[in-house]
């Protein structure tokens, strides 16, 4: 497994298009974490406890605007728990305590004035496992968000249906049988029109939760396609646990273990020279 | 001893037992099957009996004319035909939506505490003998009003409804993966309409069972309408007045002296067994097949989708 993730790092190393220098011109990736105006989220103090247990600790970190921040780390560092809070889905958990700011465009998605019914229509997630509404067809799938929020006209609604499916490459796959129900899809393109599900309530930041984990490498690189894509347009943080999968897509990476953000950087420098010893292990692949 | 030579030793130690093991399953089959033949037995002959007997009795004007005199032969059971359909109709209007939101409550509000005194009450209030339901209603509506009346029956019986539809719903609720919650909170849905809109109709299969399983409960239910709703020779005259319905037909002539009676019963039987599998099918293909889209592939998606 080690072997091929290396083999992959070489090829992309020898010549093959690395999204991260072609598609973002650096201008975009602040060197310094001082101004504020080009990050679109700042996470300050932010804590997450389970019963009492504490899931996460005091992470501090501001994600840019229009470029991909992924989040590694081994499994149950606390990556999922992190994005989830970003849009209040703990508000779900029971048990499930969350102390810090999210600052979104400068309101703190934890303020007790905030509806965040409003809030997490402004930000858009895919999660691990492709859910489309089982009983829904394509089309009702890509529409729930905007129909179940009072959104009626018919052409409006497939406007922006066909333009969430184009953006998540999946419109010229199922353009003829938009009525056939959604889960009689591949798992792939289930996952995909997840995207568009997501992608059609307009959001401007998007959460995607290990979005090819549960996909073949076919599905899965359209899925990283389609995040290049999309960065030119949303705010991307994207949990992996693919370490391939983070050095194709992001920007920014996060490495987080046990809970804390040990380190936080622009993608090459996580990957090819980390200041601390446990990323370095981690992206080497010598744990985790 | 080598390690090896202990593994062998192991490997004969189960393949010695082996006759042993295939003989208890074989008994273990034999006792399964046993036990559906001894509970199918009874059922199948009491099917049987009735449509033998019941198909003698049945013809047109067995269903479509008033009951004669008792005994005579003549007349027939229209009224407890329509009698049962109205009961069928308002217990369904009382218990079919505190049911089913009550289920809702529990499955998708309550925390657990709450959750698990009421979902404790309302087995208890399943266990409960149905004719407490009739006194129940007896005291308390027919008594204070001071005649028999329809809405004492139809309330009387959403009792006996609305515990069976409110766990089964909850429980068709409960079987739906979080991540379809996840998904419409995601999108910003409230609370309310993703329920409504998204979960119900996951849960379809599941509430849908338990509606007609419930229907199919208080369709046969005698004793609470007895002290209720009495019986009648007539048709339907408003709610205020006394109503038959067809198990309390089946019961009062069944309790007759007279060979005839005896007879107009057992169709009576037929009747309400014919005219609940009649429902139950309907409803299911209304509601779970009718929009299944083309084929049956559609068809498959769509039973797989709402049993979710």
């Amino acid at each position: 497994m080690e072997m091929n993730a290396l083999d992959v790092l070489n090829a992309m190393k020898k010549g093959e298009k690395s999204p991260t220098k072609t598609n973002e011109p650096e201008k975009n990736i602040p060197n310094d974490m001082a101004s504020d105006s080009k990050y679109k989220v700042l996470i300050e103090d932010l804590a997450v406890a389970y019963n009492g247990k504490k899931a996460i600790k005091n992470i501090n970190m501001k994600i840019p605007d229009k470029a991909v921040t992924a989040l590694i780390g081994p499994s149950g560092c606390g990556k999922t728990t992190l994005l989830r809070t970003i849009n209040r889905m703990h508000d779900l958990t029971k048990g499930a305590e969350v102390s810090g700011k999210i600052i979104i465009d400068g309101e703190n998605v934890y303020d007790a004035s905030i509806n965040p019914i409003l809030q997490r229509r402004k930000i858009g997630m895919v999660f691990q496992k492709p859910n489309p509404f089982p009983t829904m067809s394509i089309w009702d799938n890509v529409a729930a968000g905007l129909k179940l929020n009072g959104v009626k006209d018919k052409n409006i609604l497939n406007e922006i249906i066909e333009d969430s499916l184009k953006m998540a490459y999946l419109w010229e796959e199922v353009k003829d049988e938009l009525k056939k129900p959604a889960v009689a899809l591949s798992g792939g393109q289930q996952q995909r029109l997840c995207i568009a599900r997501a992608l059609a309530i307009q959001p401007e930041v998007l959460l995607m939760d290990e979005p090819a984990s549960a996909l073949d490498p076919i599905a899965s690189q359209k899925i990283e396609q389609t995040i290049i894509e999309l960065k030119k347009h949303y705010t991307i943080i994207i949990v992996t646990h693919n370490m391939q999968q983070a050095l194709r897509v992001s920007d920014r990476t996060g490495f987080m273990y046990l809970g804390d953000l040990v380190e936080y950087d622009k993608t090459e420098k996580i990957f090819k020279n980390p200041e601390k010893e446990l990323t370095a292990n981690y992206v080497q692949g010598r744990f985790g | 001893m080598s390690n090896s030579e202990r593994r062998l030793e192991f490997r004969n130690y189960f393949q010695d037992n082996l006759e042993k093991r295939m003989v208890k399953d074989k008994i273990v089959k034999i006792i399964v099957i046993a036990c559906v033949a001894i509970a199918i037995i009874p059922l199948g002959s009491i099917l049987a009996d009735v449509v033998r007997m019941g198909i003698e009795i049945i013809s047109f004007e067995f269903l479509t004319t008033l009951p004669g005199a008792a005994g005579s032969g003549e007349g027939g059971i229209a009224n407890s035909i329509q009698g049962t359909f109205i009961m069928i109709g308002m217990t369904s209007a009382i218990g079919i939506p505190i049911g089913v939101l009550s289920g809702i409550y529990v499955a998708e509000y309550a925390n657990s505490r709450v959750g698990k005194l009421i979902r404790f009450f309302n087995d208890v209030m399943m266990q409960f003998p149905s004719i407490v339901f009739g006194i129940f209603a007896f005291l308390f509506i027919v008594l204070v009003l001071g005649k028999f009346n329809l809405w004492a029956g139809a309330i009387a019986l959403s009792l006996i409804m609305f515990p069976i539809i409110a766990r089964t719903t909850e429980e068709a609720l409960k079987l739906i993966p979080d991540t379809y919650r996840e998904a419409g909170h995601a999108l910003g849905i409230p609370k309310a309409i993703v329920i409504l809109k998204i979960l119900l109709k996951a849960a379809k299969g599941g509430i849908v069972t338990g509606i007609m399983l419930s229907v199919a409960r208080i369709a046969g239910e005698t004793a609470p309408l007895i002290m209720t709703i009495l019986g009648s020779k007539g048709w339907f005259r408003g709610t205020e007045t006394a109503m038959d319905a067809l198990p309390l037909t089946i019961w009062r002539l069944s309790l007759l002296p007279y060979d005839n009676a005896v007879m107009f019963g057992w169709g009576a039987a037929l009747v309400l067994i014919t005219i609940l599998l009649v429902l139950n099918m309907s409803v299911r293909y209304l509601v779970l097949y009718r929009k299944g889209g083309s084929g049956s592939l559609g068809i498959f998606m769509r039973i797989t989708g709402g049993k979710k």
